[in-house]
């Protein structure tokens, strides 16, 4: 693959007060993709959702709340594409197994990973050696 | 989280004057409509004007305060949606759960 365009590392202490800086940065890069010839500013909600999504992920269910944890989060920009991980040390979860949501019967939590992968082109969710990262995609047209 | 209660008529207005709605700050919404709902609210519109940013948690704090005043006989409904806002509740079909006016003044001449 091409060396990326721009290229984000971000380390934050597992607290939620963090979430508007992450979104914030997704919201910027959208800014910044001079070839995107789709709705930017929706491009810019969704890429602000899917990082607080996925920090809010990895918060609440990768770290135990322990506060000294923290979470890492690493964007690249591609001519073509966007690529998202973030990276938590808990106990990590199985992707699969988590449940499309009842639209008929709504619930007030786990809508995170379908919203997720509503706007995104592809999500996985992969055990390393000391920790799980949740490897977000957006193919930028 | 900055929020604003008025009557209008038998109307209770929360304004939420934040641009954001997230996991930091949904807690706090959610706990202080319950607590609306408490005190024997019956009719609630959440004025949404200001809230450029919502997720799935704040999605989640409006869902359960408009469950329990419903378990309550009450009403529950939402304005002035932005646009991006809007499309939040479209993804997740909520917009076919929720009582939503284009303005305040709608939600109130049409509730009352």
């Amino acid at each position: 693959m091409c060396p990326s365009v721009i290229q984000v590392d971000v380390i934050i202490p597992t607290q939620t007060k963090y979430l508007d800086l992450i979104g914030s940065i997704g919201e910027r890069i959208a800014k910044e993709l001079d070839n995107f010839t789709g709705d930017r500013e929706a491009l810019a909600y969704q890429l602000n959702l899917v990082l607080t999504e996925a920090t809010v992920n990895a918060i609440k269910h990768g770290n135990d709340n322990h506060p000294q944890d923290t979470v890492r989060i690493s964007i690249h920009l591609f001519e073509q594409e966007l690529n998202i991980k973030v990276y938590d040390h808990g106990q990590g979860f199985d992707l699969a197994t988590i449940p499309a949501p009842d639209f008929d019967h709504p619930k007030e939590s786990g809508m995170g990973i379908f919203l997720i992968r509503s706007l995104m082109d592809s999500v996985t969710y992969t055990r390393q050696q000391d920790c799980n990262v949740l490897e977000i995609i957006k193919y930028l047209k | 989280m900055n929020l604003n209660l008025e009557k209008i008529s038998d109307i209770s207005v929360l304004t939420i004057n934040e641009e954001r709605i997230d996991a930091h700050n949904s807690g706090e919404l959610k706990e202080y409509l319950l607590q609306m709902i408490e005190r024997g609210e019956k009719h609630i519109v959440v004025q949404l004007a200001h809230v450029r940013f919502i997720d799935s948690s704040g999605l989640g704090a409006l869902l359960s305060g408009n469950k329990n005043i419903i378990a309550k006989s009450g009403k529950f409904a939402l304005s002035n949606i932005q646009q991006q806002v809007m499309s939040m509740f479209e993804l997740t079909r909520l917009n076919r759960v929720f009582e939503i006016y284009t303005d305040l003044n709608d939600a109130v001449k049409t509730e009352t």
